[in-house]
């Protein structure tokens, strides 16, 4: 018996697959969209259905210190946040990642301030896009479950030894009721082992951590975090194939819809790949040889696979939903311009920001971006990326 | 740690920068910084320890025979002489 289908709200289904994971140690502060995920956990603590510490705090900047101290103990810790919570986080982010405990963190991806908006882009994602954590975007219900409950077996996996972000969209994602399959128990614990810490604080074995460097070995110090993020990306397969064999759901990182042939590719991230697989079929439909890839692993970042997943194509469209003000392009379309740069010099990629703030995305958008861009494309840009809809 | 720090590699840290061996701030030369020290006139000494007790560095260290000096942890913040009782200790500017 593999699993059940349940109809179930995205929030609840990640409280679930850390249920599953029988995480030991939670710390976490509400704030909307990622509220409910919390919410649950914290009942079924109550209710004596996990057994874990969780934390009450008065902020996140506390949640993720003390997720920290749990995660230092040797525990499976586990917290959620969004936007501001994830921008008070911000200093001690990178405390978790450079000393390598695994927590794994749902965030709820929401625009951040200013203006204040509650609603869904990546703003807040991107604003803490150097923090050494693996970070993956999850477009549906399903791989919201699978990869947060994923998450633990990739951060602590002994080559690895990383924090990692299950990026999924706020409101749009987390708060709609989904078709998804669970996982037993049985399933889950073979899956996922127990966590056995290689440092962990132990009055008989005591060690020293968060120790300062100096300047003659803060670069190495670096060094190995950076190699430890990149050569991650080979035991992240490696635990999305056990698991794809284990239920066939297979993940890449990359994803490809309907690429054979295709002249123009549009690229997304998290829930706009839905949304964009409609617009692709709509424009095949008429003849259009327009192609879709999913940006799935946004840390370590998947060159080779992006260079890969070109094919034959000539045009490619970068969708971002976050700007980086002033700077040169926006966070994604940066990435993607850099991976292209030197390997094919040809390929045209002309960036899209699009749906900020929560303005929604239809269909229709993707189309009209395509159709522009194709123009764009034959006479040459006319700005270096578009804020596509906005008025004036 | 197993090396000098300044002949580590990336590869050599252990996950995370944990020290797992006690006592690596010996390792430390944290007063090869300090802009001047402190220098005892022995024959005014009483060896009462004051310098040793206001040290708030752990910077000085008793010598055979009860006399007081420095070593590398001495910041050079002239605290000991401030206090010390009879007025024998004078700081020294380091390029002397």
């Amino acid at each position: 018996m593999m699993g059940t289908r349940v109809g179930m709200e995205v929030s609840i289904a990640v409280s679930h697959a850390v249920q599953l994971a029988r995480a030991e140690a939670i710390a976490a502060y509400p704030i909307t969209p990622q509220t409910h995920i919390v919410e649950h956990l914290s009942s079924l603590v109550a209710n004596g259905e996990l057994e874990a510490e969780f934390v009450n705090v008065e902020s996140e900047h506390s949640a993720l210190s003390t997720c920290i101290g749990m995660s230092a103990t040797g525990a499976r810790t586990f917290t959620a946040t969004s936007s501001q919570g994830l921008a008070l986080m911000h200093e001690i982010l990178f405390i978790a990642s450079a000393m390598r405990f695994p927590i794994v963190m749902a965030v709820a991806n929401r625009a951040l301030a200013g203006p204040l908006s509650i609603w869904n882009d990546h703003s807040d994602i991107m604003a803490a896009r150097d923090i050494g954590w693996i970070q993956v975007f999850v477009e549906n219900g399903q791989e919201a479950f699978d990869h947060t409950l994923m998450a633990f077996k990739i951060a602590e996996n002994h080559k690895v030894i990383l924090p990692i972000i299950v990026n999924m969209d706020g409101f749009i994602l987390t708060h709609v009721v989904e078709s998804l399959e669970l996982l037993d128990q049985d399933t889950a614990d073979r899956f996922l082992p127990p966590y056995h810490a290689r440092h962990r604080l132990d009055p008989q074995n005591p060690v020293t951590m968060g120790a300062f460097a100096m300047p003659e070995l803060f670069t190495e110090v670096k060094m190995a975090h950076q190699m430890a993020l990149v050569n991650s990306y080979d035991r992240i397969l490696k635990v999305w194939k056990e698991f794809g064999d284990l239920t066939g759901r297979h993940y890449q990182p990359v994803e490809h819809y309907k690429t054979e042939g295709a002249k123009v590719l549009l690229l997304t991230m998290g829930c706009l790949g839905e949304v964009a697989e409609v617009a692709v079929d709509e424009m095949r439909a008429a003849g259009e040889k327009v192609g879709l890839l999913k940006l799935r692993m946004w840390r370590p970042f998947p060159f080779t696979d992006l260079r890969e997943a070109m094919g034959g194509a000539k045009l490619l469209i970068v969708c971002d939903r976050a700007l980086s003000l002033g700077g040169a392009a926006p966070p994604v379309l940066a990435e993607v311009r850099s991976t292209f740069y030197a390997a094919n010099p040809k390929l045209q990629i002309l960036g899209y920001v699009v749906g900020l703030g929560g303005r929604d995305v239809p269909p229709e958008t993707f189309k009209e971006i395509v159709a522009q861009a194709q123009t764009e494309a034959k006479q040459g840009p006319s700005q270096e990326y578009h804020i596509f809809g906005v008025r004036g | 740690m197993s090396k000098p720090m300044d002949q580590m590699t990336w590869q050599e840290i252990e996950i995370g920068g944990v020290l797992t061996e006690p006592g690596n701030a010996r390792e430390y030369d944290t007063g090869d910084w300090r802009s001047q020290h402190p220098v005892w006139t022995k024959s005014r000494c009483i060896r009462c320890g004051v310098c040793w007790t206001v040290c708030p560095e752990a910077g000085i260290s008793e010598e055979p025979g009860g006399y007081f000096d420095m070593n590398h942890y001495c910041k050079g913040c002239g605290i000991c002489a401030k206090e010390c009782v009879t007025g024998c200790i004078s700081m020294v500017p380091e390029e002397e």
